[in-house]
Parts: C-alpha cells; sequence; structure tokens
C-alpha cells in the first residue's frame, strides 16, 4: 500500500520540478533577450554620447586624424530619405487602398498582394542592385543621390502598402454605406471619410517605412555611393549617415571610429523612436 | 486595361456600386480609381523589374562559368575565377546556426509572455523585445565588431586554443585565427537580429490556442509544462515552421551586421570559427569596387542566387502560415 502511494508522490515531485525547470528556462530565455538589448544600448550610449557635440552638426566629415563632424551626411540621409518616404507614402498608400477597397475577389489583387510581401522580404542589397542597373548605369549614368532615394522609397513602399490594407479593412462597412447614402460616390467616401478615419493608422505605416529606410545601409553603397563634401544635388553622389559608419567604423583612425559612433547612437535613436511612436500610434487606433 | 477592370471590380465588389454616370463626380471617381490602380502596378512592375534585371546583369558570368559557378570556391578577381560555392554555404551555414541558437530562446520567450509573465509587464516586455527588431543593422555589425568580437576572442577562443587538442574532432570543429570575426560570431549576431521577429510571431500564435483546450487541460492536472508541451506547440506546430522559415529569410539576406564581423575571406569555410562570407556581404564589399564585366556580372548572379533562396523561404512560409499571416 505504502509503495504506489509513495511512487505516486515521488512523480507528482518530480513533474512539479520540471516545471519549474520549465519556467526557469523560459523566463531566463526572456532575460537574454532583454539583457541583450540592454548591452546594445548602453555601449552605444557609452560609445557615443560623449562624441555628440555642436561640430558634428556643424562640420562636414573630416580627414583623418582632422577634426570634423558628420552634417553632410545628416543632410544627406534626411534628404534622400524625405525624398523616398514622399514617393513611398503616395504609392504605398494609393497601392493599399485599391488593394483594400477595390481589391476584393479579383484575382490580379492577391498577385499583387503576394508580390508586395516578395518586395516587403527581399534582401535590401538586391533592391540596391536593382536601382544601380536602372538608374546608376542605364538612366543617371553614375551615382547619385536620386538612386539612393528611389532605393529607399522601394524599401518602403511595401511596408506602407501593406499597413494601409490592413487599416482601411479595419473600418466599419457601416462607414461607407453612411457616405454612399449621402450621395457621394466611392472615390470621394474613400478620400473623405475612410482615410480620414485611419489617419492615425496612415502615419503608423509612414513611420514604420521611414524606420526602416532611415537605417538602410547596403542599398545606400552603390546607388549614392557616399561624398565627402555637403551636396545637396540629386544627380551627384550624395553622403549618407549609415555609409559614413560603414566607412569610418572600419577605419584604422580612432577619431573617425569615435563619429561612426556618434552616428550609430543617433540613427538609432531616430530609428527607435520612429517605430516606439508608430506603435504607440496603432494601439490608440486600435482602442477607439 | 484599367477601365475594365475598374468595371469588373464595380460589379462584384459587394459594398458599393461604381458611379458610371458623366457627371463631375462620377468621372473623378474614375480618375481616383485609376491612380490607385496604376500606384499597384508601379509596385508589381517594381518587382518584375527587379527579377529581370538581377536575371539580365547575372547572366554573363552565370553561362560563362556554368555549373562551376556554384561548385567551385576559388573566387578570384585577378584571375578572373569566380566560384560561388564559399559565400553560398557561408550564407547557408550562417543563417541555419542563427536559426538554431534563436528558435529555442524565441519560442521560451513566447511561452514566458504568454504562460507566466504577469499581465501587468507583459506588454512592456514583449515591447522591449520587439525593440530589439527595430535596432539598424549597422548598429548590430558596430556592436559585433566593437564588442562582441573582442570579447569572445578573449574569453572564448583563447582559452579554447590553450586547452583544445588541435587533432581531435572538437579541436578541428574550433580552430580559427583568434580574432573574433569568423562564421560562429556572425551567427550569434543574426540570432540576436531575427530573434524577436520569431518571438514575436509565435507569441500571437500562441495566444490563438482557444482558452478552453488549455483549461481542459489545466483542469485534468497538468501541470503549465505539460500544457505548453502537449497542447499549445502542438496546436501552433504547422504555423510555427512558417514563423522559423520567415527568420530564415531574414537571417539569409542580411547584410551590414554580417559584412562587419564575418572576416570576408571567400574560401570555403573548414571551421565553425573560420573567417567566411556570404552572398550579401559579398556584393557589400566588392561591388563598388569591381571593375572588370565579369567580375560585376559575377556579383548580380550572386544577388539571383540570394533572391532564389530568400523567394524559396518566404514561400514556404506563406505556405504554413497561410495567406494573412504577414
Amino acid at each position: 500500500m505504502a509503495a504506489p502511494q509513495k511512487q505516486g508522490f515521488d512523480r507528482h515531485m518530480r513533474r512539479k520540478l520540471i516545471n519549474y525547470a520549465f519556467v526557469g528556462l523560459t523566463l531566463a530565455a526572456t532575460a537574454v533577450a532583454v539583457i541583450a538589448l540592454l548591452l546594445i544600448l548602453a555601449s552605444l550610449v557609452i560609445n557615443g554620447f560623449g562624441g555628440i557635440s555642436s561640430t558634428v552638426f556643424t562640420l562636414d566629415q573630416p580627414p583623418p586624424e582632422m577634426p570634423g563632424g558628420l552634417r553632410n551626411a545628416i543632410v544627406g540621409s534626411l534628404e534622400m530619405c524625405g525624398i523616398g518616404m514622399v514617393i513611398a507614402v503616395v504609392i504605398g498608400i494609393l497601392a493599399g487602398t485599391w488593394l483594400a477597397e477595390y481589391g476584393d475577389h479579383n484575382k490580379l489583387a492577391d498577385v499583387v498582394r503576394f508580390l508586395n510581401d516578395v518586395l516587403l522580404s527581399a534582401p535590401s542589397i538586391l533592391i540596391g542592385l536593382f536601382v544601380y542597373e536602372l538608374l546608376v548605369v542605364h538612366v543617371i549614368h553614375g551615382f547619385s543621390g536620386l538612386a539612393g532615394a528611389v532605393s529607399l522609397a522601394i524599401l518602403a513602399t511595401p511596408v506602407v502598402t501593406r499597413t494601409t490594407e490592413d487599416i482601411l479593412r479595419l473600418q466599419s462597412n457601416q462607414l461607407r454605406e453612411a457616405g454612399m447614402a449621402l450621395g457621394a460616390g466611392k472615390g470621394l467616401v474613400i478620400r473623405q471619410i475612410i482615410w480620414r478615419a485611419s489617419r492615425s493608422g496612415l502615419m503608423t505605416g509612414a513611420l514604420l517605412g521611414f524606420a526602416r529606410i532611415s537605417g538602410e545601409t547596403a542599398p545606400l553603397l552603390f546607388t549614392s555611393l557616399g561624398n565627402p563634401n555637403l551636396s545637396l544635388s540629386l544627380t551627384q553622389p550624395m553622403g549618407s549617415l549609415p555609409a559614413v559608419i560603414f566607412q569610418f567604423a572600419l577605419s584604422a583612425y580612432d577619431d573617425w571610429r569615435r563619429l561612426a559612433w556618434v552616428g550609430a547612437l543617433l540613427i538609432a535613436i531616430t530609428v527607435l523612436s520612429a517605430n516606439i511612436i508608430g506603435r504607440a500610434l496603432a494601439r490608440g487606433s486600435h482602442k477607439q | 486595361m484599367a477601365e475594365a477592370i475598374a468595371a469588373t471590380a464595380g460589379e462584384m465588389a459587394p459594398r458599393v456600386d461604381d458611379s458610371r454616370g458623366v457627371s463631375r463626380a462620377g468621372r473623378n471617381d474614375t480618375i481616383f480609381h485609376g491612380l490607385c490602380f496604376s500606384a499597384a502596378m508601379v509596385l508589381m512592375a517594381t518587382l518584375v523589374g527587379l527579377i529581370i534585371s538581377l536575371i539580365i546583369g547575372g547572366w554573363p558570368a552565370l553561362s560563362h562559368f556554368g555549373l562551376k559557378f556554384f561548385v567551385s570556391s576559388e573566387w578570384n578577381p585577378v584571375t578572373d575565377e569566380y566560384g560561388a560555392a564559399g559565400p553560398i554555404v557561408g550564407t547557408l551555414v550562417t543563417a541555419l546556426l542563427a536559426m538554431m541558437m534563436a528558435l529555442p530562446l524565441a519560442v521560451g520567450i513566447a511561452v514566458f509572455l504568454v504562460e507566466f509573465c504577469p499581465k501587468s509587464i507583459a506588454n512592456t516586455v514583449a515591447a522591449a523585445v520587439e525593440l530589439l527588431a527595430g535596432i539598424p543593422s549597422i548598429v548590430y555589425g558596430m556592436w559585433g565588431l566593437f564588442v562582441l568580437a573582442p570579447w569572445f576572442s578573449q574569453h572564448v577562443q583563447m582559452p579554447l586554443l590553450m586547452s583544445l587538442d588541435p587533432e581531435s574532432f572538437w579541436g578541428r570543429l574550433l580552430t580559427g585565427v583568434p580574432n573574433g570575426a569568423n562564421i560562429f560570431t556572425a551567427s550569434l549576431i543574426l540570432a540576436v537580429m531575427i530573434l524577436p521577429f520569431i518571438a514575436t510571431v509565435f507569441r500571437e500564435l500562441l495566444l490563438t490556442v482557444p482558452t478552453y483546450v488549455r483549461e481542459a487541460a489545466y483542469g485534468m492536472g497538468c501541470t503549465p509544462f505539460e500544457v505548453v508541451r502537449a497542447i499549445m506547440l502542438p496546436y501552433v506546430q504547422r504555423s510555427a515552421i512558417g514563423a522559423v522559415m520567415l527568420g530564415l529569410g531574414r537571417a539569409l539576406g542580411e547584410t551590414m551586421a554580417v559584412t562587419f564581423i564575418i572576416g570576408n575571406s571567400h574560401a570555403m569555410p573548414h571551421s565553425l570559427f573560420d573567417s567566411g562570407s556570404t552572398i550579401a556581404s559579398t556584393i557589400a564589399n566588392e561591388f563598388t569596387e569591381a571593375t572588370g564585366d565579369l567580375h560585376i556580372s559575377a556579383l548580380i548572379a550572386l544577388g539571383l542566387v540570394l533572391f532564389i533562396i530568400t523567394f524559396a523561404a518566404l514561400a514556404a512560409a506563406r505556405l504554413l502560415l497561410g495567406k494573412e499571416k504577414y
């Protein structure tokens, strides 16, 4: 009588112990991720924060062993990201609208949706190769800021398209029917009612797209190339923050490396805040 | 074409009937529809153009070397010999290693967040994990080069170098220049980068397990571990493989972080701590410096190979996850 009872008790204990070990392991896994995040952020702040000064924003990138800043790279990044975002938002919102509002029961829309997903997950360096062959080799004949902006636009567009479609589908049909009942045509309903109701969601899409491209390096390496001097011309090579970081970090000069850390910190702050604001907006619009 | 599709869409859409009148509003509607439609077509044309340009650009190298392009590991711009076996193997090995490291962690994180974490902090922890996905890859690269690699060389590679017999199995697997820039550290960085993606998808999958199924299992006296192992994981199995493929796709195409830390040698890697290269890192390193037509073409052909590999991973992910997920 005692033996089976003891056995049952042992088994119970063993199950409990395995369970505790399992809970501990899952906790450890989560801790690893959080610690990795903290380690990366900490080394960014430690190595980059001390280098931030006004000269970073007022001087261009220096030759080795000379004082300098990142002005040309920051301006170039802003200009290319800005142009890229304008293209991406216009095409992405229109394409997402077509998929959500006109694309029901339409084979072509399924194809576009699939291709958008392929484009979304295509490695960014391939986008760079494509723009290189299209613009650098054939249209503009040389590296240029425009080529950089276009490759960033191609990276951001699928993100905007996807969020736009998702957000528009969340709007209830009653809204559409109410607009129709007032005699508005479909296009008018979409522009005046559906887009307005989804405003914060559309913003989220744009911010997530911006977060994706503002840290992108690979496609810029052989589209905009880089430019040690401040240049606003879209037909000339243009400096960008990620490309300068890449060049400076792999160099042997200490002050170049310091500037690379400053640049990395600036980019990380930009991207992370775009991500956080975008997600907060998305949560806000879900609650409504 | 646009008009024809507009007409069919109008007839079939359940919500509304497109006004086909000749009024100004009706004309505006048609213009707007046309604009939306052309934006979608621009998107489609971009991807088609991407594929065509990779094929055209890579064709000279592919036709020149034929099958040798995939099996030879001699990559020499000086003699104009390009065999891509090294980068292709490097790409697959780093992505698989990264997946092996990231997957158990990702499952652990997802299970912890869904089952064990106090509800009040679950969203904060989840957001922190997602922030990892937001860090740009060049920052990962710098961190790998300046923080991880020196630490790894000093605290892992050197002691191993001292203590392992170079002829033994482990000795051969773990030999290499102790500078911390190798296949293994590249995979480690990749693992951290894809971890948040897999963990997030996994968490959403686990949240789809119906509460009554879990409660039934608890009602039978199962421990939480048994509920997770016997009920929840089998429930999401199929979609979970999709999530894995999704993460694999990201690891395969990642460029900057890997370029910083893999050591960039085109030879076939012989051990875990050997320097190597991936397709993306090779293109990033050499493209702007390539002068020979065949060299450029070989790099674009590599890009085509990368596109095919990542496309296969994405297609598999979509098949397994179903249409609506990612």
